[in-house]
């Protein structure tokens, strides 16, 4: 017991130890942009992980995250470049929005029956966000974006990416622990119940479409946050933000990574990040690579995403054993 | 305020063009979902090829006189087969999977068919030239409508006579709608219900790719055409009732409407409205104004 828990103490703070030597080494090492990446693919990682809260544990397969991505990338960036409130507070608001634009669309997305409007619902009301900032220039300035957020000097990322490697990855580490503890706590065992046999959950008496909205809106409120995180990355946004390919992407990262384990939407991200960083050099069809990509995981993986992977290798498990 | 009341007739027609090419959309959606049981997510890509490919064909053919004639026969005919390729050789392998994989292979071929239209066409917006014959104005109650409107109006109305025809009238459409009843004891009768859902899929397409070819003259090509179209389309279903072909007519026909009165209320968003009415329906009768009730399935 307590030597594997030393372990378990050696594996924390090895990681710590790579995690803290990272930025240095990158930006020194190699170069700035390389830690860019890295950043990226924390950003990413932590919408994936969020994203998975709906994909992976409850089950639904969401269309329209972006959505939610955005709403806290937008928030963040009007709030800081419109008025002189301070940045913290922005941050906070981000979210927040996120997950009040989460409630609306999954108010009506969880309330129909069946995986076709699930995924109908969530792909047309994100796709109407899409619209409305793309449209709406006297407020969001439609397809020009918003260029050069203020960013407060200590994450400034004018002359390192260091100080805003480290709140990134601080903001995202206590986000996915607190994923990580909603995940394990008795909603998130409801959640997976509810995924594994809807009709059985509501028999023992549990309000299916109320947990689901739960889950939703907290996905939505964890993809606000990656999404505040990446306009002060970048300092402007654009309505591609929203745009329904970004969902497309975070769901790969989620079929990619492996959606039945906590982390892996992270790998998934992380896998994604570079690969577009890599193929955009030589090529500018990289959606042409993602479908392809998506097709191969449902014609020869299927097992990655059916939502009954859990009863078939349990099945199959129990064979084994008997 | 000086409102022109016969602004609304005005209205009334553009928002029956509208109605039009969304039933031509919106009814391959729902015949797909009520036969075979998938939502095809990448309709609006098969109306974006429609569009190029009357692009391509009428600047091949510009001069012929009946360049446009021959590219509104022969382009939703090659989309269909593209359609039936997607079917024999993707879909068909996943039917006795969740449907989960089908809704995500059809929204993967939405990424496919983008760059390959990018890589053909390229992103320049492009426009297709209005048939000679079609590009006059006509005055009808004192206002004066251009000829092509009448066009689509009749093409949406012959199509949906069309439909009409083939599912209540013939040996096919009694085929196809004992499949979306019963697919197994159709499978047990002896016929082959794979080929019918290959002919349910080319179906569709051929109508998506028509749709395309009908809105190309009025509009610029664009990437990005498809999914403007497939998320009224969804609208268009949601408020008729999925995989109900009359539902899809009343639905098209309402949102059209609503679009073109709404234009005149807020410009930009009349949008709005119409997820606003897919909203109330979807509280009210979830199962869409002409759908049967939604049955299960998580």
């Amino acid at each position: 017991m307590s030597r594997a828990s030393a372990v378990k103490g050696g594996w924390v703070v090895g990681a710590a130890i790579v995690l803290a030597a990272l930025p240095f080494v990158l930006e020194k090492g190699l170069s700035p942009y390389y830690l860019y990446l890295a950043i990226k693919i924390n950003v990413w990682a932590l919408f994936a992980v969020s994203f998975n809260l709906v994909l992976g544990y409850a089950g639904m397969m969401s269309f329209g995250h972006a959505a939610f991505y955005g709403a806290g990338a937008y928030t963040c960036a009007l709030i800081l470049a419109k008025t002189s409130c301070p940045m913290p507070l922005a941050f906070v608001a981000a979210p927040v929005l996120a997950a009040c634009v989460g409630l609306i669309i999954g108010y009506f997305s969880v309330k129909i029956k069946g995986i076709f409007y699930f995924a109908v619902l969530t792909l047309s009301f994100a796709q109407l966000l899409y619209i409305v900032v793309y449209k709406w220039r006297s407020f969001t300035h439609g397809d020009d974006g918003i260029q050069g957020i203020p960013v407060p000097s200590w994450i400034s990322t004018d002359v390192t990416f260091v100080s805003y490697y480290f709140f990134t990855l601080i903001i995202s580490l206590v986000c996915v622990y607190i994923l990580w503890r909603i995940v394990e706590s008795p909603f998130g065992l409801m959640l997976r119940t509810l995924r594994e046999n809807p009709q059985r959950s509501t028999f023992i008496g549990m309000n299916v479409q109320r947990y689901r909205l739960v889950a939703f809106v907290i996905s939505a409120f964890f993809s606000g946050v990656a999404g505040a995180l990446f306009a002060l990355l970048e300092t402007s946004v654009s309505p591609d933000l929203l745009f329904w390919s970004n969902s497309g992407e975070v769901i790969l990262m989620g079929l990619l990574g492996g959606m039945h384990i906590f982390l892996g939407p992270a790998l998934g991200a992380a896998i994604m990040v570079l690969l577009n960083s890599f193929i955009t050099l030589y090529t500018g069809y990289w959606q042409f690579f993602l479908g392809i990509t998506l097709i191969s995981i449902v014609l020869f993986f299927p097992e990655g995403v059916a939502g009954l992977i859990h009863e078939r290798y349990a099945a199959r498990r129990g064979k084994r054993a008997a | 305020m000086d409102f022109d009341p016969s602004i609304l007739f005005v209205q009334f027609i553009s928002g029956l063009c509208r109605a039009m090419v969304l039933f031509l959309m919106a009814s391959g959606l729902t015949l797909v979902f009520g036969v075979m049981r998938v939502i095809n997510f990448a309709h609006g890509a098969f109306y974006m090829l429609g569009a190029y490919l009357a692009f391509s064909l009428t600047q091949a053919l510009a001069s012929w006189p009946g360049g446009f004639w021959i590219a509104l026969i022969v382009a939703p005919i090659i989309v269909s087969l593209i359609g039936g390729a997607v079917e024999y050789f993707l879909l068909r392998r996943i039917y006795d999977r969740e449907h989960l994989l089908q809704i995500l292979l059809t929204y993967a071929l939405i990424f496919v068919f983008n760059d390959i239209v990018k890589m053909i066409w390229g992103v320049d917006l492009r426009i297709v030239n209005m048939p000679q014959s079609l590009s006059g104005f006509v005055p009808v109650l004192g206002h004066t409508f251009p000829v092509y409107y009448f066009f689509i109006i009749g093409m949406g109305l012959l199509v949906a006579l069309l439909i009409w025809f083939l599912l209540r009238r013939t040996k096919l459409g009694r085929l196809l709608r004992a499949s979306a009843e019963h697919r197994d004891m159709v499978g047990l009768l002896g016929y082959n219900v794979e080929r019918v859902f290959t002919i349910v899929f080319m179906m569709a397409t051929w109508l998506g790719g028509l749709a395309g070819v009908i809105i190309a003259p009025t509009v610029r090509l664009s990437l990005g055409m498809d999914m403007e179209i497939i998320i009224e389309a969804f609208l268009v279903v949601i408020v008729g009732g999925l995989g109900n072909v009359l539902g899809a007519l009343l639905g098209a026909l309402i949102i059209g409407q609503l679009y073109a009165l709404g234009i005149l209320v807020i410009e930009k968003f009349a949008m709005a409205f119409l997820f606003s009415l897919a909203a109330i329906i979807i509280l009210f009768r979830p199962s869409g104004l002409l759908g049967k009730p939604v049955e299960g399935g998580g």
